[in-house]
């Protein structure tokens, strides 16, 4: 008699811990041929509310380490990734259906954009910031800050999409409270366990799995909620619905993007839409 | 102390016809709206009727930028951009003394500070971007324009706002249609002239004057491919739900409620300074205005006896008075706002003090005024007054500073007052603000970034930030 296997529990990713929805909700996702993957946590109003809650107390920890610091921290989240390679390949094509050789490229693709994002940490300041000439005496100059708490809904598919998404938000200092690609949400939990492990501080990343419907107005009108990524709503009557309810606080919104080729090279704007610039002057004299 | 004569600046240089028309494709033209009248805040004398562009208006003017756009601007060099760019700027600077009387006779502000701030900032504003026109493959934003800009902006400075909106947005190659706050079009149209005697191709700039409804009509227009704002929050929110769902790049410049914060080793006399001109200057009309001071509160009495003495010596008049250093409220209904909050702070508890000064019988005047005793849970220290009112607040740690500082929604300014340079650094990076001064105040300078956190709005003007506005930085911009 063959042994009878252990099935995972895929519950949220909060605060640095993984609990059931306070709901009680669960909803089923099925592999690409329509068979029974799992319940996943199917997420509630209070369950963003805490996400909010946890992204804001991490907010100021993160943003005040050293770049160098954050930086490695990505780096590391590549590493663990790298050696779960094989869970993430094998889940990619349960829940996808494609060919081992398009869930290696996914995952090749993930690792290595967590590098990319990884080594700009340090960097970005010096590309997006610099010395202002006044035409006084004046010492004068523009560095960027991450602007907060970052929503953000995630696009489709399983890992490539939601590491693009997330891993420049994190990588500059704001932390961020992520739903799940609604129709491949298992994957993301497993990325948070990635996280968890990768002496990421807990907050710094929440994954919401659920209706992308129902959670995504709660977090668009959250007044503790600075900036909102559309990225992956397809639905460009709920884009907009979604971009009324964050000017109530006016987050800084990034509009729907449905075409994006997650295997190509990223631009610096996912970075810099999350960055505010703050200008320091001081008189010179002696 | 000392007396002063009357010194006024004479008005004779400035030519006020009885009527303005909108000026639309390089013409100024009637339109088919209605008209309002622009007062003298220091007098309530009426100086011109000025056209109120009606939707159709508007789309004239859409449609002059649009025409601009296509046929010309996007397709000049931007060597040839930049000449005109630079033209403007030397018929700044040349018809300067004009421009500031026009801007002081329509706005109430001191002549001092239209000659020798707003008017040298604005041409220098112009001389910066020019030179930017030909140089965009270096700016780290590529160097493709959006198209036809709608911008609106507000009456505490009105020619430089239109600099901080036009020269920026033509230095990229994009056109523009742009409305002057109704309280203050004059000195708009008077750049429209400026803009004529420069021969900038017709329809590159486009001055439609109106109220809410003009401005709605920009917005909302569905040819306009960017927006850019500068004015209230209240408003600002309903740009941003007006252009909700669709592809026009917006940056919105907003309120603000500044900390100042001084700490007990800071060089009080040049605090003191700072304070007076981060609260007075302009009226208090400004949306970065330090406008909460934060005092530590074992130097908070003499800074507060320090303030008093010096409030007392402020001159309080005629804007065209060279020695006058407040001018007049810009309007009726500014002047009712801040009696209103003023009232509120008295009937919340905190403690009201004005400078002793004699206010002129005719038009819209407010004493310089500072509320002791105020608590974070006040209006006065919530909400943005934008008039010559201070709210003091204490502190004893720097981290409290911190805390009391960012406890507001807005995220525009931050002054710090202190000796320690490590002290400064820290707070500099503790601060959410966009601009942070430290042992200075409002300063402006066209290479500078200036713009908010949070609820102050979005987007950067001054500097080599200030381009991002006017380029295509999506996936269809030519960096992407």
């Amino acid at each position: 008699m063959s042994r009878i296997d252990v099935r995972k529990t895929y519950k949220l990713y909060i605060g640095g811990q993984f609990p059931r929805s306070e709901s009680g909700r669960s909803y089923v996702v099925n592999d690409a041929k329509g068979r029974l993957l799992a319940n996943a946590a199917q997420a509630s109003r209070k369950d963003g509310r805490d996400a909010v809650v946890a992204a804001r107390a991490a907010f100021g920890g993160w943003s005040g380490r050293t770049a160098y610091n954050r930086a490695q921290v990505v780096y590391r989240i590549a590493e663990v990734l790298e050696g779960r390679r094989d869970q993430f390949e094998a889940e990619l094509r349960a829940a996808e259906g494609i060919t081992p050789a398009r869930a290696r490229a996914q995952v090749d693709a993930a690792i290595d954009r967590l590098v990319w994002y990884a080594g700009w940490a340090d960097k970005i300041t010096q590309v997006v910031g610099n010395a202002n000439p006044v035409a006084g005496p004046y010492f004068n100059l523009s560095t960027p800050e991450p602007s907060g708490v970052i929503a953000v809904v995630a696009p489709r598919g399983s890992l490539l999409g939601l590491v693009s998404v997330v891993a420049p938000l994190v990588v500059t200092g704001n932390t961020v409270v992520v739903i799940a690609s609604q129709d491949n949400p298992l994957t993301a939990i497993t990325l948070g366990e990635v996280m968890a492990t990768s002496d990421l501080p807990g907050g710094v990343v929440n994954v919401l799995t659920g209706l992308q419907a129902e959670i995504a107005p709660w977090l668009a009108s959250h007044m503790d909620v600075n900036g909102i990524d559309l990225t992956g709503v397809d639905d460009a009557d709920l884009a907009a619905e979604l971009e009324v309810a964050a000017a109530d606080n006016l987050k800084r919104v990034r509009r729907p993007a449905p075409d994006t080729d997650w295997l190509a090279e990223p631009a610096l704007d996912r970075m810099t839409h999350f960055l505010e610039t703050k200008t320091v002057w001081h008189p010179i004299g002696v | 102390m000392f007396e002063y004569a009357p010194a006024p600046e004479s008005r004779a240089i400035v030519d006020i016809k009885p009527s303005y028309g909108l000026f639309v494709n390089g013409e100024f033209v009637d339109g088919t709206g209605t008209s309002f009248k622009t007062v003298n805040p220091a007098t309530e004398e009426v100086l011109a009727e000025v056209a109120e562009a009606s939707e159709a208006d508007v789309d004239e003017a859409v449609k002059a930028a649009r025409r601009a756009y296509t046929r010309v601007w996007s397709r000049m060099s931007g060597a040839e951009r930049a000449k005109y760019l630079y033209r403007i700027a030397r018929i700044i600077q040349e018809r300067g003394r004009e421009l500031a009387v026009l801007e002081s006779i329509d706005n109430g502000k001191p002549i001092k500070e239209s000659r020798d701030v707003d008017v040298p900032i604005v041409a220098a504003h112009f001389f910066y971007y020019a030179g930017w026109a030909d140089k965009l493959k270096y700016s780290g934003y590529g160097e493709t324009p959006l198209g036809v800009a709608g911008q609106v902006i507000p009456w505490n400075f009105p020619l430089l706002m239109l600099a901080w909106k036009i020269a920026p947005a033509l230095a990229c190659g994009n056109t523009v249609v742009l409305k002057p706050a109704e309280t203050t079009p004059l000195t708009a149209l008077l750049f429209a002239e400026i803009c004529q005697q420069a021969d900038l191709p017709p329809g590159v700039v486009n001055i439609v004057t109106g109220a809410g409804d003009t401005g709605r009509a920009i917005v909302s227009h569905p040819d306009v491919d960017k927006v850019a704002f500068t004015g209230s929050t209240e408003v600002g929110k309903a740009i941003a739900r007006a252009v909700a769902g669709s592809d026009k790049k917006v940056t919105l410049e907003l309120g603000g409620k500044a900390a100042n914060i001084v700490f007990d080793d800071a060089p009080l006399d040049q605090a003191v300074e700072g304070i007076v001109n981060g609260i007075f200057f302009n009226q208090g009309h400004v949306c970065c205005a330090g406008s909460r001071l934060l005092v530590q509160e074992s130097v908070a009495d003499e800074v507060m006896d320090r303030l008093k003495r010096r409030m007392a010596t402020l001159r309080v008049g005629d804007p065209l008075d060279k020695n006058t250093d407040v001018g007049a409220i810009n309007s009726a209904e500014q002047l009712a706002k801040i009696r209103e909050l003023s009232a509120i702070g008295e009937s919340e508890g905190a403690e009201r003090w004005s400078a002793p000064c004699d206010l002129p019988a005719n038009g819209y005047w407010f004493a310089p005024t500072v509320f002791t005793g105020v608590s974070q849970a006040h209006r006065i220290a919530r909400e943005e007054i934008f008039g010559p009112v201070l709210s003091v607040l204490t502190f004893r740690t720097p981290s409290e500073a911190v805390e009391k500082a960012n406890n507001t929604p807005f995220g525009l300014s931050a002054g710090v007052w202190t000796d320690k340079g490590s002290r400064i650094l820290s707070m500099a990076n503790r601060l959410r603000a966009g601009v942070v001064w430290a042992n200075t105040f409002n300063k402006f300078d066209p290479t500078s970034p200036f713009g908010g956190y949070k609820e102050s709005g979005y987007g950067r003007e001054g500097g080599r930030h200030g381009l991002e506005a006017y380029l295509r930085t999506d996936a269809k911009g030519a960096d992407a």
